[in-house]
């Protein structure tokens, strides 16, 4: 099993980049140690997002599908977690809500993505499919204002969102602030993990083949629309866990998280980060996020003009990603060093880089 | 009796000309260059702002409209250049680079001119039949849409200018090396695509507010409509518009617009499944 972790699949790997892994993750776990619990509130929110990226990775960049209907189900499991957290009465069945939002968020992707890859819909439709159908839903629940648009006694509230659900809870015990965060902090490692155990097995290998040469790896005997739906449900579910975590993180979720400008955000993270690796989707999504918080401070059009201005940067300059292409120069500059200064027979070890590129 | 019949082809007429303008110069670029311009709708917006300034100035309202179509078929070209360009071998990263350009023309506006801005209200005019009346302009839109369909048609299949488009559309490599300037068409077509979107929005900004994000409010349409004609838009686009209006139509009538735009995202997304080449590659194969 540990050895999917290191495969032809994932950028980094020796022990050089795993004690750049532990020590990151030391130094998560100690941060809330230092900081204001606001701070660590706002850290927390800007991990939300990366189970949405990381979800988009696996299914762009891995599965060579590009969707932009992340946020279709986030809104799905975002709502769906509202309304179950409602309904069920809080308290420790806000658990249940969460797994069930996310199920929900994956049964949709499921008849979405059976629609789109059995009827053979690829590339630009793949997007342009999942886009409209995100923005039906925003329009959707726009205008759901009226007291008729309630389930159960949940209502929808239109545009201005839907609020008054419980956070996570267990018992009586409140899962905010520096909790939160540590549950953030293991779901992502959980999930980045088995993202990598998942994309070097041998499903991981169809999944790439797939996105290489459709037909070639069906002539191998695959019945590649399969793993394409798997690689769909999969990514679109992790999207559903961010919007699930993210109702539950603020209480309150409305339409603007659903439609334009919001599902333009997970296609500028994963492309400027490099799609084409899930530790790349990671540190870059991160970094992103932390700029947008930043910027939005002062003027959210203002971040929002430059996330334009990286999506077209990335595309014109950088195809396969800036944070991808920095951490290549990076390391191949450290290699060369270390190959100068101790011969070509270590130069190998702790590569960060695979060895296909 | 005929003022219902007449109100039932006003009701198909009014979302028929939605559908066909918003999708129009969308589907040129498409069909022409395999590319979908992700800020199609900032185009449209642009056609709407251009004509409300120009009327704001006194100018008369057909004679703006036109104008906002040739401003934005005008950009379009500078867009083409300077950026959709390198894009024609790498269609999914054209979809990224327009996109982004979207995000940037949309916030900047809204940073720049902020979300109010004077309207113009829809001209005068309604006529009675029967016991019903209806609103002229409304007409005028389907004329311009059935107008739209028509010059379309003469520009593609009349003209030199279209054989050549043709032949490009068909093998732009063999057409290149009969002598076919493919760079150029391709640079005049997205023109057309974009002034087609100006087009549409100086059309529908009497009707609608003004708001930098309202090119959203077309892009589904235009997108459905595209997926629904398939691969060779001159064929496919026209049929799918009547199509989808069918559906919308009967849809609006008794559950109001937004069931009816549900109802039309599922039906092409049961369409697909069964026809994943859309209407055309059907009419394709009878012609044959």
């Amino acid at each position: 099993m540990l050895k999917l972790l290191d495969g032809p699949q994932t950028l980094g790997r020796g022990k050089i980049f795993w004690s750049c892994f532990l020590a990151v993750l030391a130094g998560a776990l100690i941060y809330p140690l230092f900081a204001d619990s606001y701070d660590v509130g706002n850290f927390a929110y800007f991990l939300i997002w990366i189970f949405m990226a990381l979800g988009l990775c696996l299914m762009w960049g891995y599965g060579g599908m590009l969707s932009f209907g992340q946020t279709f189900f986030f809104g799905i499991a975002g709502y769906g977690y509202g309304v179950l957290a409602i309904d069920m009465g809080g308290g420790t069945a806000t658990i249940a809500a969460l797994v069930l939002s996310v199920v929900i968020a994956m049964i949709a992707a499921g008849i979405l993505g059976y629609f789109m890859i059995w009827g053979g819909i690829s590339g630009i439709f793949f997007g342009i499919v999942t886009l409209s159908a995100t923005l039906v839903l925003a329009f959707f629940l726009g205008q759901t204002a009226g007291p008729e648009w309630h389930i159960g006694p949940a209502r929808l509230n239109g545009f201005n969102g839907m609020k008054g659900m419980d956070p996570l809870t267990v018992g009586s015990f409140d899962i905010e602030g520096s909790a939160l965060y540590y549950l953030m902090i293991a779901l992502i490692v959980i999930v980045y993990i088995a993202l990598r155990m998942l994309v070097n097995s041998s499903v991981g290998n169809v999944i790439v083949a797939t996105r290489e040469n459709p037909q070639r790896a069906e002539m191998l005997g695959y019945d590649v629309r399969k793993y394409q739906l798997l690689t769909f449900v999969i990514g679109s579910g992790l999207a559903g866990l961010s919007g699930a975590l993210y109702t539950s993180w603020g209480q309150f979720i409305t339409p603007s998280s659903i439609g334009l400008p919001a599902a333009a955000m997970p296609i500028v993270w994963v492309a400027f980060s490099g799609r084409n690796d899930l530790t790349a989707t990671l540190v870059g999504s991160f970094l992103l996020l932390f700029g947008f918080q930043t910027i939005t401070v002062y003027s959210q059009q203002a971040a929002l003009v430059l996330m334009g201005v990286l999506l077209l940067a990335t595309v014109m300059l950088a195809p396969q990603g800036f944070v991808l292409g920095i951490g290549k120069l990076v390391v191949d500059w450290w290699t060369r060093r270390r190959r100068r200064d101790e011969g070509p027979a270590l130069a190998d070890t702790g590569r960060l880089q695979s060895d296909e590129t | 009796m005929s003022a219902e019949l007449f109100s039932v082809f006003y009701q198909f007429a009014d979302v028929f000309a939605f559908l066909i303008l918003s999708a129009a110069g969308l589907a040129i670029v498409f069909g022409m260059m395999g590319v979908i311009n992700m800020a199609h709708g900032e185009f449209i917006m642009c056609g709407a702002y251009v004509t409300v300034g120009l009327v704001n100035l006194g100018v008369p309202l057909p004679i703006a409209q036109i104008l906002a179509a040739v401003t934005a078929g005008i950009i379009g070209m500078i867009v083409e250049l300077l950026i959709v360009r390198r894009f024609y071998k790498r269609p999914l990263d054209s979809l990224l680079a327009t996109w982004g350009l979207s995000l940037i023309v949309t916030q900047s506006m809204l940073l720049i001119v902020g979300s109010a801005v004077r309207g113009i209200g829809t001209p005068e005019g309604s006529f009675a039949i029967g016991g019903y009346t209806f609103s002229t302009y409304r007409l005028v839109l389907f004329g311009a849409a059935v107008a739209v369909l028509a010059g379309l048609y003469i520009i593609f299949m009349k003209t030199r200018f279209g054989v050549v488009a043709r032949a490009t559309m068909q093998n732009a490599a063999m057409a290149k090396a009969l002598g076919a300037r493919t760079g150029r068409i391709y640079s005049i077509s997205f023109g057309i695509g974009t002034a087609l979107a100006g087009l549409c929005g100086a059309l529908y900004a009497p009707t609608m507010t003004l708001i930098p994000t309202m090119g959203a409010t077309f892009v589904v349409e235009s997108f459905v409509t595209v997926v629904i004609g398939g691969a060779n838009v001159l064929l496919g686009t026209a049929p799918a518009a009547v199509f989808l209006a069918m559906i919308r139509m009967a849809l609006n009538a008794s559950y109001g617009q937004i069931i009816g735009q549900i109802g039309m995202l599922f039906a092409v997304i049961l369409i697909i499944r069964v026809l994943p080449e859309g209407l055309s590659s059907v009419l394709v194969r009878r012609g044959r």
